[in-house]
């Protein structure tokens, strides 16, 4: 009996392993995916889709680390139609069998896109898309100077303005849970934070204290505020309750900056400068020691943003350029340069960065696959657009 | 021993079929929700607001002559920004520090805020283009810091002075080299009359 048992599994896993002789390679390609910026893409091919929606998929797919061949050598063959509505397909060619076969109605053909791409992604990776996910950024018609808070959807489309204001802003940052934005405007002749909920159109002022008051970052639960103040004499990282009250000074350093929260909301990274030199440090946000975060090989950073999943850090490193690197949360590995550009900040499945690089003198955002290093712009929305923030909500 | 391992096979051969089995099912159909609306227009700013509750962090700091006097302190006083246009300090690449040149032009910010005692001053820092945009901000805060703690050593009431920075948002010259950045990497003074009636 306990024979037949083991050759039932045996039989078991045989099976299992000629069904699904394919799945070993994504393990593989799971695997790989720990190495940033040289992971390969996953091939497929993309059939019967045209116009806009063949648009949105092949930008989706690109930067989510997936790259367009011919049907024969895809490993995963998408094909549909886009008659009135997204019908969509996803065959492993190898597996021999169909991950996904759906179609989609109501909303626009470029929403139904993206819900398709983002169910391509679910079926062949097991991680969540970012196809339906949102940012806020800041737009300048000049490059400086004056400008409005703008929320889109993650490629640029549908950007609304928040701000009407012609004035000075900045660091538009989500406060999870909610469809509301801290930004930074000069709107009241200071630079002031400001809380502003989208869905009604209120806002307010969260942080005017004398002297400088900006680059506001909402912690990963939403109910305290990080930010930079000088009121006591430095540029320095301070942490408030969501209104602004309870207000505690984080640090003393000479000059801090750009703080940003670890998702578990333990720590606050921010960018400091110690004898002179550029570094990212954290401090527990209920205030203690600062600790050092090695980036070494990585020239003057700043601008540091936490992945969802606490892995990594993305920040800017600036040499006589600006570069985009991502470097382990816990410092077991030095930081990798991914490609030119500033201000990176991470998608909800902690995968991809969206952030600003310069075309001329003015700024465009773009979106990079930090395991394959496929980038694409997402075009000029409002003259110089910087500063992304990546909706972290996924569901909302 | 045939039965069982018949029986086996077929067992396999369902859980297997389970695991691929979609392949003939109906197409799944998923109904869009329509995106996020559009945001209503933000509400107009009352003209002026309370400033943030006054909160001492218990710490003495040294660094650009000690507390700020609040945001009210200055509000509605009238800005001159030619009084002092000729003192503008300059900077040296990704620094704060105020250079011996710079010295002169400080003086004369202190002579003019000493002649009357009614006026405030309004210490803008400004960077140049090539630092990152929030580093850039507090980078020109700095520099303002940098300035009004000088001020103070010169004898000037720290609590007169207002500092604010502009990052790299406020070029004088919209250039692209040296020459242009020098000039934008600086410390605008801008002289604060009280507003009429006080």
């Amino acid at each position: 009996m306990k024979n037949h048992l083991k050759i039932c599994l045996l039989l078991l896993f045989a099976v299992f392993a000629a069904n699904f002789g394919r799945s070993q390679d994504e393990i593989t390609i799971t695997h790989e995916i720990t190495v940033l910026g040289n992971t390969k893409p996953v091939p497929v091919s993309l059939d019967g889709f045209s116009g806009e929606v063949a648009d949105v998929l092949k930008f989706d797919l690109y930067v989510q680390g997936f790259s367009f061949v011919t049907p024969d050598v895809a490993q995963y063959q998408i094909s549909g139609s886009n008659d009135g509505n997204v019908v969509g397909r996803v065959a492993d060619k190898f597996a021999r069998s169909t991950l996904l076969s759906r179609s989609y109605t109501g909303a626009s053909l470029r929403r139904q896109a993206h819900a398709f791409a983002d169910d391509i992604v679910f079926a062949i990776t097991g991680k969540k898309g970012i196809g339906q996910t949102k940012i806020a950024f800041k737009a300048q018609p000049t490059g400086n100077g004056s400008g409005e808070i703008y929320v889109s959807d993650f490629d640029g489309h549908n950007p609304q303005a928040v701000t009407g204001d012609h004035a000075i802003v900045s660091k538009p940052s989500w406060v999870p849970g909610r469809l509301a934005l801290y930004y930074n405007s000069y709107k009241l002749e200071n630079p002031d934070i400001f809380y502003s909920d989208l869905s009604t159109g209120q806002r307010r002022v969260v942080a005017r204290y004398g002297g400088s008051n900006f680059s506001p970052a909402a912690s990963p639960d939403g109910s305290k505020l990080a930010m930079i103040l000088s009121k006591d004499g430095s540029p320095d990282v301070y942490v408030s309750n969501a209104d602004g009250s309870n207000l505690k000074r984080l640090t003393t350093g000479v000059e801090d900056s750009s703080p940003c929260w670890s998702p578990d909301g333990q720590w606050v990274c921010f960018a400091t400068k110690i004898n002179g030199r550029r570094l990212l440090a954290k401090a527990p946000a209920g205030g203690g020691a600062v600790q050092v975060i090695h980036t070494a090989g990585a020239p003057n950073p700043t601008e540091p943003d936490w992945s969802p999943d606490g892995k990594w850090i993305a920040f800017t490193s600036q040499t006589s350029e600006f570069d985009v690197c991502v470097a382990p949360a816990d410092g077991s590995a030095p930081p990798t340069v991914l490609v030119r550009g500033e201000s990176p900040s991470w998608s909800p499945n902690s995968r991809t960065l969206i952030f600003n690089h310069s075309v001329g003198y003015l700024q465009t955002l773009s979106v990079l696959d930090v395991f394959t290093k496929q980038v694409k712009d997402v075009g000029r929305i409002a003259g110089s657009d910087s500063e992304p923030a990546w909706r972290k909500d996924l569901n909302l | 021993m045939k039965t069982t391992l018949i029986y086996s096979l077929a067992f396999v051969l369902a859980v297997s079929l389970a695991a691929t089995g979609c392949r003939h099912k109906p197409v799944n159909v998923t109904p869009m929700t329509p995106g996020m609306t559009p945001p209503p227009p933000t509400e107009p700013m009352p003209p002026t607001l309370p400033s943030g509750p006054t909160i001492s962090s218990g710490e003495s700091v040294q660094a650009g002559g000690g507390p700020a006097a609040g945001a009210e302190e200055f509000e509605g006083m009238i800005e001159d920004r030619s009084a002092l246009a000729a003192y503008t300090v300059h900077f040296a690449y990704d620094s704060s520090v105020i250079r011996k040149s710079e010295q002169a032009n400080l003086q004369s910010v202190a002579q003019a805020l000493a002649a009357d005692p009614n006026t405030k001053l309004l210490v803008e820092g400004n960077c140049d283009e090539r630092g990152t945009e929030e580093y850039n901000r507090s980078l020109g805060e700095r520099r303002a810091l940098a300035a009004r703690e000088a001020l103070a050593k010169q004898g000037v009431d720290p609590m007169r002075i207002r500092t604010e920075s502009f990052g790299k948002d406020k070029p004088v010259d919209p250039g692209h080299d040296e020459a242009a950045w020098a000039k934008n990497r600086r410390d605008d003074f801008v002289l604060l009359h009280p507003k009429p009636g006080t």
